[in-house]
């Protein structure tokens, strides 16, 4: 399993590995341990990887990678809906729709490059957005969201269950995927997702996407035919996206077309960029650091924040809470670009560029090992 | 000791899960306090225990098409925990009859609260709701202005074991085929305003109409156009055309336009909030109001009207008709205690949504109160059947079968000479909740089970 991988790429994984189990208690110091915020983190975390697939290594920005997580969502849901609460099959299911649908989308998208690929992707993930909230309602139920209900067939899981009084929970042969037992599926998923995003990163395939960002036209020259290799990419990071969306159904039994939505598009950029676009790590950081932004910083209020400075006097408190205040609460957004814009001027290479500074910043002070730091931070480069 | 059998998966329960989840997640959680108490204490999630305080949690759209709605529950709410503590004047709690509450908080605990934006959608929603009772332990949660995500987090009420009140929702769904034994409403729906404008549109427009209906596309607007459609073709009216818009639309004018040729004389908008706002300006900047159509007057008929949006409106309201669930201007010994505590509060008087919102809160409370307990089966059991007075509406039944309050409900018209910039709407008949009470199994669903 690990063949191939230099002594780097094995510590970097086990590494990653143990800090996506210790998740929660990474977490507990900014008060986001709790399961629903966990499973955001590990969920949005593979769909930051996939996109990274595409737009970190092959160079294809795609505007419209969030309709293959609404695909995955609305396949999964059917999923229980008709056939089984166990999760296995609703994830199967889900990534190899949003797979179809990605070759599809693809392979349509694919025939140009640069900006007139990322507007047609754009364009084909609104397309699915407006479908999904009008002729395709008896599918997606529109606005309302695909939820489960009492009167569903769900073939399987009558043939052995008896049907209960309210409605039945996801669930992993018996476990059920809320809270905790839910995180560490999702967690594992993470973890797996990371291990083969590592491998396509290190084979020559991964060579073969790298080239193509480099320089796409000169390969072309040299007698490649690259499209094969880029819609390889596209379909791969599409049924990152729909595992990611059929885990958001597991842990929630509930698709919305709003997951669709350009701004849920955008979102997946912004992380990717904020972590550092091309790194292995670097998107999922993003990842987790815009849904903390989203579910700490919104409940936010007043009476919170002078909480929270109780322990200055009024009148610094007073003062701190008006200036404080609106970029909290509702106003996290605003909060969240002023940190982008602050990232992408200062730290081009985003959160993992900050990382490998503070690492030299380290190494150089410390007096130590020079050639590690430079080996640690060409491999960075590499990435 | 409540372990359920009802909803076992496989031999699980809810307990055995959290016990799991404790050793899957022992050596890396630092297990928080909340999650020792589910596991030992009396099983409900959130059990406050032997603690000082109880936290609810309001979830509002403060972002989205419904924002000005969300900011006045918001205002709202506040105003109810500070009552409930005995703070301010205590508004409702000094005419509300029976009332359990001692206006020293909830069973002697202070309650505080925690806030979160739904962004009016159901996923925004339920991710602030499962953060405020995973991470911040509500006992309760409440909020609303759009069905779609009301019904998504009653729902997740369902499944967490957690009380939610509707705020606003409207739609039949919400305690017709989607209703949860977890979920209650007070505010009216879209059955009960066609029940009620029937007669006062027959009375205004007569018998011999063409309407012609423009919906938000989701469970609200599909409820409230097959509502009104009902009434109005069992008035003798017929039905042109109804067409769907999608939610958050902003501008209406390709919609609007093919009404002026559909030979429709009345226009009835299934919209609310900004959308409404819109869709109305714009058909009367289309000069919908001053045509003739098969020689009558062209209506336009806002079934669910709310102060709020009639001030966004503005001049173009005036005479159109419509219901809501309460307005400031009655002049009930409770309205008039909410009407002033929130104007002293925040210099103007509250909205439809404000009120449901207020009520809502304290009926929960008094419920616990009445309950002696948070233990939720038991909250819901005081709630269900509840009968109580001087709230605003009049006498008001919390049904049992559906969750669902049954009270006057009010016909209105846009005022034609306004007294002030809130005096918007005036009140054209206080229709009685007997004409508008309807059989619980009309719209089916099923309420579950009272433990989960």
């Amino acid at each position: 399993m690990f063949a191939g991988l230099t002594r780097n790429d094995k510590l970097l994984f086990i590494g990653f590995t143990i800090a996506a189990l210790a998740m929660p208690l990474l977490a507990w110091p900014v008060g986001a341990n709790y399961p629903d915020l966990l499973q955001k983190f590990a969920i949005y975390g593979i769909f930051a990887i996939g996109f990274n697939i595409l737009f970190g290594l092959t160079g294809y920005l795609s505007f419209g990678h969030a309709a293959f997580l609404g695909v995955g969502s609305y396949a999964a849901v059917w999923m229980f809906k008709g056939v089984t609460m166990n999760v296995i099959p609703a994830v199967i299911f889900g990534v190899m729709v949003s797979g179809m649908f990605a070759a599809l989308i693809g392979f349509i998208s694919l025939r140009r490059s640069g900006i007139y690929f990322s507007i047609l992707t754009l364009a084909f993930a609104q397309m699915s957005y407006n479908l999904a909230y009008s002729v395709l309602t008896p599918i997606t139920n529109g606005e309302t969201g695909l939820q489960l209900s009492q009167d569903d067939a769900r073939i399987i899981d009558r043939l052995f269950v008896e049907q209960g009084a309210g409605l039945p929970s996801t669930n992993l042969f018996g476990l059920e995927m809320s809270g905790y037992p839910g995180f560490y599926f999702c967690c594992v998923l993470l973890i797996i997702a990371f291990f083969i995003s590592l491998r396509i990163q290190r084979s020559p395939f991964g060579m073969m996407l790298r080239a193509i960002k480099t320089n796409q036209v000169r390969m072309n020259y040299t007698g490649f035919n690259t499209r094969p290799y880029a819609l390889t990419a596209f379909i791969i990071s599409g049924m990152y996206a729909g595992l990611a969306g059929s885990l958001l159904a597991v842990t929630d039994p509930l698709a919305g077309a709003e997951r669709m939505q350009w701004t849920a598009s955008g979102e997946v950029v912004l992380m990717t960029i904020l972590g550092g676009a091309g790194t292995l790590i670097g998107p999922i950081l993003g990842a987790g650091l815009i849904k903390y932004f989203e579910n700490i910083f919104s409940s936010y209020n007043d009476g919170l924040l002078s909480e929270s400075f109780s322990f200055l006097p009024d009148f610094l408190n007073d003062t701190l809470v008006f200036i404080i205040g609106p970029f909290v609460g509702e106003g996290w957004s605003l909060l969240l670009g002023i940190v982008f814009m602050a990232i992408v001027i200062f730290l081009p290479g985003g959160l993992m560029e900050g990382l490998t500074r503070i690492h030299g910043w380290y190494r150089r002070r410390g007096g130590g090992d020079t050639r590690a730091a430079d080996a640690a931070s060409s491999r960075q480069a590499a990435e | 000791m409540t372990t359920s059998d009802d909803r076992k998966t496989g031999g699980l329960t809810r307990r055995g899960v959290l016990k799991a989840g404790t050793a899957l997640g022992a050596g890396a959680v630092i297990t928080p306090s909340f999650f020792v108490r589910n596991a030992w204490a009396e099983e409900f999630r959130n059990n406050p225990g032997n603690a000082s305080s109880v936290k609810f949690g309001f979830n509002v759209p403060q972002t989205g098409a419904y924002a000005d709605e969300g900011a006045d529950e918001l205002r709202a709410y506040k105003l109810a925990v500070k009552h409930i503590n005995g703070e301010g004047d205590g508004g409702m709690l000094n005419t509300m009859k029976p009332l359990a509450l001692k206006g020293d908080g909830v069973l002697g605990k202070k309650v505080e609260y925690v806030t979160g934006d739904t962004q009016t959608k159901s996923d925004a929603a339920r991710a602030s709701a499962k953060r405020m009772i995973e991470k911040d332990g509500v006992i309760m949660y409440s909020g609303g202005s759009s069905s779609g995500v009301a019904i998504a987090q009653q729902s997740l009420a369902q499944e967490m074991g957690v009380i939610f009140m509707n705020g606003l929702t409207h739609s039949n769904d919400t305690t017709g085929k989607d209703k949860r034994r977890y979920g209650f409403r007070h505010f009216f729906n879209a059955y009960m305003s066609g029940a009620a404008l029937g007669p006062v549109l027959k009375e205004t427009m007569g018998t011999d109409r063409r309407a012609y209906h423009l919906t938000a596309d989701y469970t609200w607007g599909w409820t409230q156009e097959e509502s009104i459609k009902n009434t109005t073709e069992a008035l003798g009216w017929q039905t042109v055309n109804a067409v769907k818009t999608p939610l958050g639309a902003g501008d209406f004018s390709q919609y609007i336009t093919p009404v002026l040729n559909s030979g429709a004389d009345v226009l009835i908008l299934n919209h609310y909030g900004k959308d409404m706002i819109n869709s109305l300006t714009q058909a009367v900047q289309f000069g919908l109001r001053d045509k003739q159509v098969n020689g009558k007057d062209f209506q336009i008929v806002v079934p669910l009207y709310s102060r709020l949006m009639a001030q966004g409106a503005g001049e173009n309201i005036k005479g159109i008709y419509g219901t809501t669930n309460w307005n400031w201007s009655l002049s009930d010994a409770g309205s008039q205690a909410f009407v002033k505590s929130f104007g002293q509060e925040y210099g103007f008087p509250p909205s439809q949504a404000a009120h449901t919102c207020y009520v809502q809160t304290i009926l929960y409370a008094d419920a616990c109160a009445r309950a002696g307990t948070f233990y939720p089966p038991e909250v819901i059991m005081a709630l269900e059947g509840f009968e109580f007075d001087g709230m605003g509406n009049g006498k008001t039944l919390y049904r049992a079968e559906d969750h669902q309050c049954f009270k006057d409900v009010l016909v209105v018209r846009g005022n034609e000479n306004p007294s002030s910039q809130f005096d918007l709407l005036e009140v054209v008949q206080e229709v009685p909740a007997s004409q508008v009470t309807y059989d619980p199994g009309i719209f089916g669903g099923e309420l579950g089970p009272y433990k989960v």
